[in-house]
């Protein structure tokens, strides 16, 4: 079994943070990176599937389009057990959307022939629940988005999935490889690398490619873009909230004060 | 291209909300777009919808009928690409919902459309623009479709109104598409949400936790602390994730959605799941130590504080 997972290296904004000159990104200085949450549910995932099905042959291939700040999650995912990894980068990706992205991974995914392509529901800096479903498409992949159980039955060849609707209710369904899963947080317990995991992990292979080594064209990519961003600020919170301040003190005493309130009448 | 396209939702044979708050979103940009407003709906049982989307604004009802009895991915999206190809719609609004996110990012892949997800505004200049949030609700970005003849948006649920019926019914026409083989995936069954010890959608004061509480450990000291202010316990979805609350308590999208008069809510962010959840309480107070916290967005009293110092001064408080 070959199963492709594709991650991505979220920014987290600092407390106080600038604008590039264009208006549209913001300052890189004041981000903080991470493996997105909902890939490390992917990643564990994708390894006990690799793990459950045993013996030799089956491989698990971490993927990311980013520059050097993605290197240190794919690090992170090979440390926890990834078998290898892949990280696409060129300049002409510089704020690509997600159709963008998209399409880049795609052009990953067809050299690998995997059986299953796992990602993570969302990412929790662009928040688009887009991506893995955009991937399926231009792969023609079948797929299920916003998994939350996944059974593999190796001898039938096919994947029981739990699909999480709103309101808390399940829709179980079925679907045979090769197919795209999106995964949701709670899934599974995913694991933490070992220190000397992490040390180990430099050694495995780690593959650096640009747009041209995946076969793709910078113009390709930017007429799959589905949007472009114009304007970026903090958004207009109307009166916004009346903020309790001074001492946790005061502040309790002030809610207690309006629980009371809003219970009363 | 020109008009707009609206895809209703139905599931178990419900029409969902969220097709009529499409229509409001369709209407702000009807006349500068041009064009008809046509709302369509997929399904073994299209036709039984057609009147109830007859709503103020819409032209025409178009109705697709569907091979599968329920929701599936890959043939709804054959059908939205048949309407997309017959319809010529200069903008295609679905709902940000879960059966969305199965299909609506593929159509537009495919077709190489214009396209944004969770939208929560939208306007018209020349073509569509759109609003959203941007590095985890924080900031908020504009979009445009440049060199896009037709652009696919999926709206936020729960942001636009729900349209009003129209006082007469709309023209619905029944638009064939060949869907048999197009499934890919076999439902086996739906499972309805376990239900619990408590009902917290009934709950009139709910104290409501989130990661910031840190340690499964803590989770007793909130029981008692819920139990002293008179408030039953709730929670935001990590909680639910790590195994240290059942899912019966959760407040979001996934969970309840719940409308007390109090909603006192205690190291929770605010993500878009959750304010989804819980932005209809009455009263919302919320304490974060993170000024930007989206949750401070939809809250009516804020304290920017350590979540455990208030909880103390809180059981003081209490006695």
């Amino acid at each position: 079994m070959k199963i492709v997972v594709a991650v991505k290296q979220v920014a987290a904004l600092d407390e106080e943070f600038e604008l590039i000159e264009d208006g549209v990104r913001v300052d890189v200085d004041y981000l903080e990176w991470d493996l997105n949450e909902w890939d490390t549910f992917s990643l564990e995932a994708a390894l006990q599937l690799r793990d459950d099905a045993g013996g030799d042959g089956h491989e698990v291939i971490v993927i990311t389009v980013g520059d050097e700040e993605a290197e240190e999650g794919l690090l992170s995912c090979l440390a926890k057990g990834a078998d290898r990894a892949v990280r696409v980068w060129d300049e002409e990706l510089e704020g690509a959307d997600v159709l963008a992205i998209a399409r880049t991974l795609a052009a990953v995914v067809e050299r690998e022939a995997a059986d299953l392509v796992l990602c993570g529901v969302q990412s929790s800096d662009a928040v688009n629940g887009a991506t893995g479903t955009a991937l399926a498409g231009y792969l023609d992949l079948p797929r299920v988005a916003v998994v939350t159980q996944l059974d593999w039955d190796g001898a039938s060849g096919t994947a029981t999935v739990h699909r999480e609707l709103e309101g808390g209710v399940i829709e179980v369904a079925r679907i045979r490889p090769p197919a795209l899963l999106t995964i949701q947080t709670g899934i599974n317990e995913p694991r933490y690398a070992t220190l000397r995991a992490i040390k180990q992990a430099r050694e495995k292979p780690l593959e650096v490619l640009g747009l041209d080594d995946i076969g793709l064209d910078a113009d390709v990519v930017h007429a799959a873009a589905g949007s472009r961003t114009v304007a970026l600020a903090t958004p207009d919170r109307g009166a916004g909230a009346e903020m309790l301040n001074g001492s946790p003190a005061a502040v309790a005493a002030r809610i207690v004060e309006i629980v009371q309130e809003r219970m009363s009448g | 291209m020109s008009g707009i396209l609206v895809v209703a939702e139905t599931r178990r044979g419900e029409l969902r909300d969220v097709s009529l708050e499409l229509v409001s979103t369709a209407r702000e940009v009807k006349e500068p777009a041009g064009g008809r407003l046509t709302i369509a709906v997929i399904g073994a049982d299209a036709e039984r919808f057609a009147g109830d989307l007859a709503a103020d604004g819409v032209d025409e009802v178009l109705t697709v009928s569907a091979p599968t009895e329920q929701f599936e991915a890959h043939v709804w999206q054959r059908a939205l690409e048949a309407l997309i190809e017959s319809e010529q719609p200069a903008l295609v609004l679905l709902g940000h919902t879960i059966d969305s996110m199965g299909f609506a990012p593929a159509v537009a892949a495919r077709a190489g459309l214009g396209f944004a997800s969770d939208v929560t505004a939208i306007s018209w200049a020349g073509g569509p623009r759109a609003r959203r949030g941007a590095y985890g609700d924080k900031l908020q970005a504009g979009l445009e479709f440049p060199g896009k003849a037709c652009t696919l948006l999926t709206v936020r649920p729960g942001i636009f109104p729900v349209a009003e019926a129209a006082s007469g019914p709309a023209p619905a026409r029944a638009v064939s598409v060949d869907l048999d083989g197009a499934a890919r995936t076999e439902h086996v069954e739906y499972r309805d949400a376990a239900a619990g010890d408590v009902d917290i959608t009934k709950a009139e004061f709910l104290l409501s936790i989130g990661r910031g509480i840190e340690d499964k450990d803590n989770i007793p000291r909130f029981e008692e602390l819920a139990e002293k202010l008179g408030a039953t316990l709730s929670v935001s979805r990590p909680l639910v994730d790590a195994g240290w609350m059942p899912s019966a308590r959760q407040v979001g999208q996934s969970g309840k959605t719940v409308k007390p008069r109090v909603y006192l809510a205690l190291g929770i962010s605010g993500a878009v799941q959750h304010l989804a959840g819980m932005r209809t309480a009455e009263t919302i107070i919320a304490v974060n130590t993170d000024p930007e916290a989206p949750i401070f967005g939809v809250a009516h009293y804020g304290a920017v504080a350590d979540l455990f110092e208030v909880a103390d001064e809180l059981e003081q408080a209490l006695g």
